[in-house]
């Protein structure tokens, strides 16, 4: 029973830890259908790790990898916007993974997917979340004011040395990887909310990026405390429990603004 | 005409080129075609600037003038002509607009410190070489046109640029404010001695302050001397008799200037005519209206 509880809440604070910093750039640079439509690939990698018999981790990893490429990609060959981009890979991806679903003999618990199955994680995924959330900090601290500087302006950025168009692909891979890794734990449905929710209660109160990024990681950690706590208490599913406490966060937040501004 | 592929237009002046004999050659553009989605945007322009020399580039909308600005800040290749850049040279670049997304917040300071090897004492300098001390602590969203404007300079300034490139630097800015700045470009150049090449719409304003124009259309209609320039037919006719009339107003001098906090910066080279006894900073403490 330990056991399983200690593994749940490493895997959360983990995902929240890097979550926060992440999801500012998710909330600066208005990515946040860019997050669902990964997730929403995220399916497709379970459908094709099935067929291929992958790690089913590795193959989701690969099929967000892979459509962060593709965007990339396709931004740059069609003239459509970016959100008529992204709604076509986004519900291809789910429809083609659903369809594929349909072929495995194999039955798999699509509820556990969309929504998350935080308290069965096993050793093995607590060991591709590390990777995937090491992989993501590296990323973030080394590259932390190249990033800002590319989200502030992006040409003055160019003209100061900055290879923008790498960092870009290296920014949305990087989101690509952590949304792949945090689907056991919130679900293919939620996992936006935590790259979200988090970053907009911290800007109620946060003066500087660098605050900002902290407060959330804290806010995304406290709202996995309090997600688990509630899914212990009353039984109630732990990632849609995680996601209500961050909302009651943000929530509450707002209201202490309120009242201080007031 | 010289026609190279895109690939191998960009060329370092180190090169056997017509500015190789001239050091103080900083940025040489040669024959500049660029074409996006089947429409000519740039025919055959040639560009030349020298340290210590500010170049204005003005046209109507939709002329190429900040194509062939991030032509020769390497942002776009052109589609074919050469451009000559002197070895290493350093760009301080001040884009055409900047919107901090209010949900980011970021101070002055703070923004000034992500230029590469900004050190505290260079951000204080920099922001003092352009009169913008009193806003270094502000939030980035909360500031006016003409202090975003300021900040946006300073950002180019801590570059120690031999070249400052101006995409429409007045935008958004009132017409004091605006000569204002004109004035600012010109000491930054004498104290520096770096080149300047700028964009604007102002041809009123940027006539006293500019060494060179280069009026563009797509092509070059006409290239010299300010004063040479607005008597030329061909910029007469793209911008009309009535509006270069009206930039004999804005070509006397005054003898004081005011800084953002409104204080009076003793400036002693100018002479003030009748027009004007004084000017403010674009904090707009007071009425701009009254200074003249």
């Amino acid at each position: 029973m330990v056991d399983f509880l200690w593994r749940a809440l490493a895997a959360g604070l983990l995902l929240a830890l890097v979550a926060g910093p992440l999801g500012c750039f998710v909330v600066w640079r208005r990515m946040a259908y860019f997050g669902d439509t990964l997730a929403h690939s995220a399916l497709l990698g379970i459908a094709l790790g099935l067929f291929l018999e992958l790690d089913m981790q590795l193959a989701v990893i690969a099929s967000c990898t892979l459509i962060a490429l593709l965007l990339v990609t396709l931004e740059r060959r069609t003239r459509l916007a970016d959100d008529t981009v992204l709604g076509i890979l986004a519900h291809s991806a789910l429809a083609l993974g659903l369809v594929l679903l349909s072929f495995t003999r194999v039955q798999i618990d699509l509820q556990a997917y969309l929504f998350g199955d935080l308290l069965t994680v096993s050793g093995r995924e607590l060991a591709w979340l590390v990777a995937g959330v090491a992989v993501a900090g590296l990323v973030l601290l080394t590259q932390w004011n190249r990033l800002l500087s590319l989200t502030l302006q992006p040409e003055l950025a160019a003209v100061e040395g900055i290879a923008v168009a790498r960092l870009r692909v290296l920014l949305l891979l990087t989101i690509a990887v952590v949304v792949a890794v945090a689907m056991k734990i919130v679900g293919v449905l939620l996992i936006t909310s935590l790259l979200i929710i988090p970053p907009a209660t911290a800007r109620l109160f946060a003066r500087s990026p660098e605050q900002m990024a902290l407060a959330a990681s804290m806010s995304g950690a406290l709202a996995v405390l309090g997600g688990l706590a509630a899914s212990w208490q009353w039984d109630t599913p732990t990632g849609p429990s995680i996601v209500v406490a961050a909302a009651l966060l943000f929530l509450g937040g707002l209201s202490l603004q309120r009242r201080s501004a007031g | 005409m010289t026609t190279a592929s895109p690939d191998h237009s960009v060329r370092r002046l180190d090169t056997a080129t017509a500015t190789t004999c001239d050091p103080r050659a900083l940025l040489h553009l040669h024959g500049i075609d660029y074409h996006s989605g089947g429409r000519q945007l740039l025919q055959q322009v040639h560009l030349h600037l020298q340290r210590g020399q500010i170049l204005t580039l003005i046209g109507p909308n939709g002329a190429g003038k900040t194509t062939l600005v991030k032509i020769a800040l390497g942002l776009l290749s052109p589609s074919s002509g050469t451009v000559d850049r002197s070895p290493g040279l350093r760009i301080g670049y001040m884009p055409q607009r900047l919107q901090v997304e209010p949900t980011m917040p970021i101070s002055v300071q703070r923004f000034l410190a992500l230029a590469p090897g900004a050190q505290p004492a260079d951000i204080a300098a920099a922001l003092a070489e352009v009169g913008a001390t009193r806003v270094a602590d502000a939030r980035m969203a909360a500031l006016s046109g003409g202090e975003l404007q300021r900040v946006l300079l300073a950002r180019a300034l801590l570059r120690e640029p031999e070249l400052l490139v101006l995409d429409e630097p007045t935008q958004g800015v009132d017409l004091k404010g605006q000569a204002e700045f004109y004035r600012l470009i010109t000491n930054i150049r004498d104290r520096h001695q770096c080149g300047v090449l700028m964009v604007s719409h102002d041809l009123h304003l940027v006539m006293s302050a500019t060494d060179e124009v280069i009026c563009l259309n797509q092509h070059v209609c006409c290239h010299g001397h300010p004063e040479q320039v607005s008597n030329d037919p061909a910029y007469l006719e793209l911008f009309g008799r009535q509006g270069v009339q009206a930039m004999a107003v804005y070509t006397h001098h005054h003898n004081h200037e005011h800084d953002l906090a409104g204080e009076v910066v003793d400036d002693p080279d100018h002479v003030h005519g009748e027009h004007c006894q004084h000017r403010h900073g674009p904090s707009l403490l007071h009425n701009p209206r009254k200074g003249g």
